[in-house]
């Protein structure tokens, strides 16, 4: 394999005196399996590589990425890159991310188990996978997808302002989506389980996750629409701390695009409150030791007890906002270093998913959402997703509701926590999981 | 792209472990943006990827292999690499002869995006920025972007076909931030075809600049969206997703094999009130789903799914269709070379019906007039779908009023089919789209005419 840092600093070495220079190099290995009936449905065994190349000439940005990295590539992205600069709009904030001090922590995040491990042993883990899901209930009638995945990344980070960095990630996750079927209705349900080593995937827990998601809901019927106590099911949480993370970043908070904007050092949430970026902590599947502008991940508090204490920032919005990067450049090797939060959690509470429930007299678990992208403006605030889940009655689960929306604002909803949960659930996504208690919440029905 | 007898001699060694069908998918793409956002150029963006996606298919099993290295050894280690992940069974020599087939599209791009100058494709982007702020002192923040791509794809299978395309799509979209008493509120609009620079000739963005501000700034005044059961009327255009996610992924063949569709074993039912016609068409010149050939080299075509109301038939993708022994319908997409191809949609559309769309709004006492729906979601097996309005009105006696805020509606396909009770005369084509599954987007069109469905869920704040 080419040597990803030779090559980032070989293109870097073509900069001329007018101009700043950095350059991404990356190569991704990647193995899926899907089976289908106890036989491999389809294999995928994919090598991939690629390079980004960013020039600043005058305070101008310019752009190239190439899905290769043949020696006359990296001299016509370079040409590309520098082109394109000379059409961006001057802007004195714009540069390079500067070496900042902070040491780069060693994360441990290859693991070469999902090298070693024969293909044959992979296959097999799907196949069980397939096997279990089907036998753990005689409702389970069929199954759209039983996969298993693994990956190995590598990049390299170069620039002209003295960046250098590398490095070499793994990851596996086995994923299975289920149906159910009884008396004419059809659920659907998934599971999954994630590990840097495959050895440590835990078949069992995707497959019993996918027959409970899928039965759990046979016979939902739509209720009439009231206010009431919401609890997120620790995978709702997480999609939902994407959305909040969004409102979070430097870029949307300095062009007005956040409802956070003018709200630093406010109290915007209850006090049970407190959200992490934390891409240090190596349970988290998008834990790395650098970010995309190639210096170290850093563990940022974001809102202190119901306080906004910090943004995340690149280097530009760092810049930009008279403050600095906050280790939280995110990007591709087709796009330029973006900034967005990399591994959210909330503090957890003290109590279980029953334990929270126990306490609620009149609610709805929601075990999950759909259509929270575009239900949710990160600007006003406005909430509003489709969703399906369990009632709640005197402190325990009652029967299935689905064709529900559930509406408030991300203002209120914050202000209106009642309890974060114990159960901590790191996935295969830049958000953890947790049970999150949210009073007064519209739901919608019938 | 690349020589005809290597393309053979990469199948012949694709095949050489006795698989039943193998296929080579050679791509070289191009691409182009610039984006704007608060008053500035941030960047112009130049992408190339360019490689070869080998698939090799025994029995059940599909081997898939793909590599950025096109020569003659790069392509035999993924042709190897695929046949081994297939794993077929007994080995023997076969020979591949290819056939060149013509598939072309009804139009032909007139200004290839490399033709036209960078500093031409910044001007658009300032020219609508500059539209957008002057169409109220209410709009506080403006973003647009711009893109292009030229993506000349070859297939060739051991079925002997060769085929080629040269795709070229052009996209221009435009945000709009307006800041009142009651907050902030966005507007969007977009634009894109499957065609080159051209497009602008008949679309002007300082036009569309201003719709995207007028949208934000109209929603400054909007009352909270009720909630609960309400009538629903969807304008021209604007609710072709609800079509894409409510029928046409339960129309899949892939997911109707497997049973995680609503629709499956319904063929020759009545699925869908029968003013219902619902079409899926790679072929509708220029629009944002349209292509000459799909990406398993199969031409583009026009296929009936619903006719007044019962189901006719399901989309097809090669895999799918040898199973069932038919062709396909022209339905095999992929996201990239890096891909394997399934069953996806092109442009999905509810034909026109009879009634003037005045009258339908004038015969609606009370409900909600959706002119535009954003994204959305859909459970396949339920047919449970959601999306989320972004500009929609009260209907009050029989007439639009107010405008309300952004709130998701939600119901089940097959019950939407079946409450459609007007359709309008006005047919449009909706907004380009991207759609995912599994992963993997590909670009789609929708359209509908103005329709009334009698029963929607609205997920609002209201009381």
């Amino acid at each position: 394999m080419a040597d990803l840092l030779s090559i980032a600093k070989k293109v870097v070495g073509w900069a001329d005196d007018h101009e700043a220079v950095e350059v991404v190099a990356v190569h991704e290995r990647d193995t899926e399996i899907r089976v289908y009936g106890g036989e491999i449905e389809q294999f995928t065994a994919s090598e991939s590589q690629g390079v980004g190349v960013r020039v600043l000439r005058d305070n101008r940005q310019g752009f190239a990425y190439a899905g290769s990295l043949d020696e006359d590539v990296l001299a016509e992205t370079l040409a590309e890159a520098r082109d394109n600069a000379a059409f961006g709009t001057p802007d004195e904030f714009l540069g390079l991310a500067e070496p900042d001090g902070v040491a780069v922590p060693a994360l441990g995040l290859f693991d070469e188990r999902v090298d070693t491990m024969a293909t044959d042993a992979k296959i097999a883990l799907a196949i069980d996978l397939e096997a279990k899901t089907l036998g753990g209930d005689p409702r389970i009638s069929g199954i759209e997808s039983a996969d298993y995945v693994d990956s190995i990344s590598e990049s390299a980070i170069v620039s002209t302002a003295g960046i250098e960095s590398t490095s070499r990630e793994s990851g596996s996750y086995v994923t299975v989506t289920a149906l159910a079927e009884e008396d004419g209705d059809t659920q659907i349900g998934f599971g999954f389980s994630v590990g840097r080593d495959p050895n440590a995937l835990d078949v069992g827990k995707a497959a019993s996750d996918a027959a409970d998601r899928a039965t759990r809901l046979l016979g939902a019927t739509q209720p009439e629409s009231e206010r009431l106590t919401i609890v997120f099911d620790p995978f709702v949480t997480a999609q939902f701390l994407g959305i909040l993370g969004g409102t979070m970043d430097g870029d949307a908070v300095f062009k007005g695009y956040s409802l956070f904007a003018d709200r630093m050092n406010d109290d915007v949430a209850s006090p049970l409150f407190t959200l992490i970026d934390d891409p240090t902590n190596t349970d988290a599947f998008t834990a790395g030791e650098t970010d995309g502008e190639g210096l170290a991940s850093r563990r940022n508090v974001l809102v202190e007890k119901g306080r906004l204490n910090s943004f995340v920032h690149n280097a530009y919005t760092g810049r930009r906002m008279d403050t600095s990067s906050t280790g939280s450049a995110v990007r591709s090797y087709s796009s330029v270093p973006r900034v967005g939060t990399r591994a959210l959690f909330l503090e957890p509470g003290t109590q279980s998913q029953n334990e929270l429930i126990a306490g609620i007299d009149n609610g709805v678990l929601i075990q999950g959402v759909s259509g929270i992208h575009s239900g949710v403006n990160p600007v006003s605030g406005d909430f509003s997703t489709g969703a399906e889940g369990l009632r709640i009655r005197n402190g325990a689960l009652g029967e299935p509701l689905r064709e529900i929306t559930i509406a408030s604002t991300l203002q209120r909803m914050l202000g209106d926590i009642q309890a974060v949960g114990s159960d901590v659930d790191w996935l295969p996504m830049s958000a953890a999981g947790v049970s999150l208690v949210i009073a007064d919440v519209t739901m919608s029905g019938s | 792209m690349l020589d005809d007898a290597l393309v053979a001699s990469t199948l012949d060694t694709a095949l050489l472990g006795g698989a039943d069908f193998a296929e080579v998918f050679v791509e070289d793409k191009r691409n182009s943006s610039a984006f704007l956002d608060d008053g500035k150029i941030e960047e112009l963006t130049s992408g190339r990827d360019r490689g070869a996606g080998i698939r090799v298919v025994s029995g059940d099993t599909t081997g898939f292999a793909h590599t950025a290295d096109l020569s003659e050894d790069g392509l035999r280690k993924a042709a190897e690499a695929a046949a081994a992940a297939a794993r077929g069974g007994g080995g023997g020599v076969r020979k591949v002869t290819l056939e060149r087939q013509h598939a072309s599209r009804d139009i032909e791009v007139e200004t290839f995006p490399e033709t036209v100058a960078k500093a031409t494709k910044v001007e658009l982007l300032q020219r609508a920025d500059e539209a957008a702020r002057s169409t109220g002192d209410a709009i506080s923040q403006v973003s647009a972007r711009y893109g292009d791509s030229r993506r000349k794809i070859l297939v060739a299978n051991s079925d002997g076909l060769l085929a080629g395309d040269d795709q070229v799509r052009t996209l221009f979209s435009i945000n709009c931030v307006a800041v009142g008493d009651t907050g902030m509120q966005t507007g969007r609009e977009s634009h894109g075809r499957t065609v080159g620079f051209e497009t602008f000739d008949h679309h002007d963005v300082s036009e569309m600049a201003r719709v995207a501000a007028n949208r934000a700034i109209t929603k400054l005044s909007a009352r909270p969206a009720p909630s609960g059961a309400q009538t629903v009327v969807v304008g021209p255009g604007g609710g072709g997703v609800l079509f894409h996610e409510a029928c046409g992924h339960g129309l899949e063949a892939d997911l109707v094999a497997k049973s995680a569709s609503v629709f499956a074993g319904r063929m020759g039912e009545q699925v869908a009130s029968p003013l219902v016609t619902l079409i899926d068409d790679g072929t509708m010149s220029a629009e944002w789903g349209n292509f000459a050939i799909d990406d398993e080299g199969r031409p583009a075509q026009r296929n009936v799914l619903i006719q007044d109301g019962i189901l006719t038939d399901y989309m097809y993708d090669q895999i799918r269709a040898r199973k069932e022994g038919r062709p396909s319908s022209g339905n095999g997409r992929r996201q990239s070379y890096q891909h394997l191809p399934m069953v996806r949609m092109t442009n999905t559309y509810i034909t026109g019906g009879e009634d003037n769309p005045a009258d339908i709004i004038a015969s609606t006492p009370n409900g909600i007039y959706v002119a535009q729906l954003g994204g959305g979601q859909v459970n396949t097996a339920t047919g449970d779908f959601v999306f989320g309005m972004t500009e929609a009105y009260l209907i009050e006696d029989g007439k639009i009023t107010d405008p309300i805020r952004e709130g998701n509606l939600i119901g089940n396909g097959p019950e939407v089919l079946n409450r459609i009770d007007a359709l309008g005369n006005d047919f449009a084509m909706g907004h380009p789209g991207t759609c995912g599954k599994d992963g993997q987007g590909v670009p789609v069109g929708d359209g509908t005419p103005t329709l009334r469905v009698t029963s929607m869920t609205v997920g609002g704040t209201a009381a």
